[in-house]
């Protein structure tokens, strides 16, 4: 503690440069809360899924509809002790920048597959016996001031009735939750009978399976007999874990995690030439200095646990000025990651970072100073 | 007298390019406990160098360099920091404060070296800043100072740990005339009070005459008064 006086009067030493210096490690920092924030957000829904559930898609695309005979075909496969189905609806509240994740599923098998859904059994009910009924995620119910009784009113960007309109109304039945995955709590479900009559194309489809595996040790095998199925056939299918389906699915997006990570490293490369070389700049100006302390008597090793002192505050505090600048703005993009609030492991990993930023922008100088010949940096050679 | 510096066959060489340049050449010198040694010679002639072995900021390539009781030409380097920090005080011709930190930060730094406590240290930097006469100046920075009130923060600097031995390179070099009185004759009274040993290089005749001995260098040598030109 009572060489801080010292190490905080050396970063000062050049008041603007310092401050820009902290400024541009400051938003390196911000945009990497942001952006490490958003990959990981979609990461949670990756690391939540479920390696007993399979997913049964067409082998084209998973847009391509997959008919609704396979289901009976499928059931015939040992190792499964479940099926359902759900398709894609596409739908918007209102406004298409009111984007609603809602699918037309098979109510009676579906939410048998997902028990991390939480959802009362007499709103289940009122689900299967309600044709135009919906069951909404807590979220989404929120964000709209949705409630049990309310008829509510979705347009699909896809799917049109024979008249040619694409106005869809239900009437919310139930309130579900999905702990932990506040993504998953924005769902909308719906009947896929009231779908499937009231569309005006692809009746007799559906977008999906869903497999539940017996045994969850045996999915490569029931996967590929259930491929082995619909092989040369006019439909052939795509089996995969919901790990696998879910990266599949986001990889529709981009790889975010591949954008994210090198958006990330340019930013973190380029901060380091220009930190690194204002640290070297600053140390070479105040070797003299350094001599001085020397000549006190601190040893080589104390000059240079100085130098990483300052570095390592100069990183730290912007860093941790810029994670907090991030989480602050998080909750304001939970609409788009929703996620509310910046996940921990990326604070940590960004303290972490800021850390190995300061020893690599710190190490050499550190070094230099540790090195300087006393009666040379005195006599300023 | 017990000897507080004693110097013997000191041998000292620089490489200058391709070239070597022998600077001392197997000087003796002996300097007893309370003595205001001035050392004086022209430039070039090795005197700050015999400063710099004195004060174990540089290393002879032979001889031995005995001060305040130790052989210091055998210590290692982090031995000869923390034998510095405990033996010796450094007066420079430019002060060498940081300029970052306040007048009292400056006095404290050798005390970090300590084991003292805050308040011991603020205690020492109280003493010593009344002895330099700039206890009112001490929240300043060296650039709100004038040069002769930063050359007495740097005595307080040199004081603060209570060395042994203070070592002078041209302290009144950058200061005018009477400056520079003032500060030979804090110097003289550090000597005297205190019984400071004080080792001072200088140019300057008149800063040599407040010195309680005078010696002379010239090419690697001491220069015996009766051989001086």
């Amino acid at each position: 503690m009572k060489y801080i006086p010292l190490v905080w009067s050396g970063l000062w030493r050049k008041r603007t440069r310092t401050i820009l210096t902290f400024a541009s490690i400051v938003v390196a920092f911000l945009l990497f809360g942001l952006l490490q924030g958003v990959n990981a957000a979609f990461g949670v829904g990756v690391q939540s899924s479920r390696l007993d559930r399979l997913y049964v898609q067409s082998r084209v695309s998973f847009t391509d509809p997959l008919p609704m005979g396979h289901l009976a075909q499928i059931q015939t496969v040992k190792g499964i002790d479940g099926i359902s189905y759900a398709n894609w609806f596409g739908g918007y509240y209102q406004d298409q920048k009111n984007f609603v994740f809602s699918y037309p599923v098979e109510a009676e098998t579906y939410f048998a597959l997902y028990p991390e859904i939480r959802i009362p059994p007499e709103q289940l009910q009122a689900l299967l016996k309600t044709r135009t009924g919906a069951l909404v995620g807590s979220e989404l119910a929120r964000k709209f001031g949705w409630k049990i009784g309310d008829k509510v009113p979705l347009k699909s960007q896809i799917w049109t009735h024979p008249d040619g309109t694409s106005d869809w109304v239900f009437d919310i039945v139930g309130i579900f939750d999905w702990p932990g995955d506040a993504n998953q709590s924005r769902a909308f479900y719906f009947n896929h009978t009231y779908f499937d009559e009231g569309r005006a194309f692809g009746k007799g489809t559906v977008g999906w399976y869903i497999v539940h595996l017996a045994d969850v040790t045996k999915g490569p095998e029931v996967g590929k007999a259930i491929d082995a199925l619909f092989a040369n056939s006019p439909n052939e299918t795509k089996t995969q874990n919901e790990k696998e389906s879910t990266q599949a699915f986001l990889r529709q997006f981009g790889d975010i995690n591949f954008i994210v990570s090198s958006i990330i490293g340019a930013v973190f490369f380029t901060l380091l030439f220009l930190t690194g070389n204002t640290m070297m700049q600053s140390i070479r100006e105040r070797l003299p200095e350094f001599a001085i302390l020397k000549t006190l008597g601190f040893t080589d090793g104390a000059v240079l646990a100085l130098v990483l002192a300052e570095s390592l505050l100069l990183c730290l505090t912007a860093a941790l000025i810029g994670l907090g600048l991030a989480a602050l703005m998080f909750p304001y993009l939970k609409a788009f990651v929703g996620v509310l609030s910046l996940p921990l492991q990326v604070v940590s990993l960004g303290g972490g970072l800021a850390v190995l930023l300061a020893l690599v922008i710190g190490g050499i100088p550190a070094l230099k100073a540790k090195k300087l010949v006393i009666v040379d940096s005195l006599r300023g050679q | 007298m017990a000897l507080a510096v004693e110097l013997r066959q000191v041998v000292k060489h620089y490489r200058r390019g391709k070239e070597m340049v022998e600077v001392l050449s197997g000087l003796d010198l002996a300097v007893p406990e309370g003595e205001f040694l001035a050392i004086m010679g022209p430039s070039g002639s090795g005197k700050t160098t015999v400063l710099n072995l004195i004060g174990g900021l540089d290393r002879a390539n032979s001889g031995s360099v005995t001060v305040c009781g130790e052989r210091i030409d055998s210590l290692n380097g982090a031995g000869l920091a923390r034998w510095r920090s405990r033996h010796v005080g450094f007066i420079f011709q430019f002060y060498n404060l940081m300029p970052g930190l306040s007048a009292e930060r400056n006095v404290e730094l050798p005390l970090l070296l300590t084991h003292l406590s805050r308040a011991e240290r603020k205690a020492h930097v109280d003493i010593a800043l009344e002895v330099v006469g700039l206890s009112d100046r001490r929240r300043h920075k060296p650039s709100e100072l004038s040069g002769g009130q930063q050359q007495r923060i740097a005595i307080a600097r040199a004081l603060v740990a209570d060395p042994t031995l203070l070592i002078c390179d041209e302290p009144t070099g950058d200061l005018d005339r009477q400056t520079a009185d003032e500060i030979l004759v804090l110097l003289q009274t550090l000597n005297r009070r205190q019984g400071k040993t004080i080792v001072m290089v200088t140019h300057d005749q008149k800063a040599a005459d407040y010195a309680s001995r005078q010696v002379h260098v010239d090419k690697g040598m001491l220069i015996a008064p009766e051989d001086r030109p």
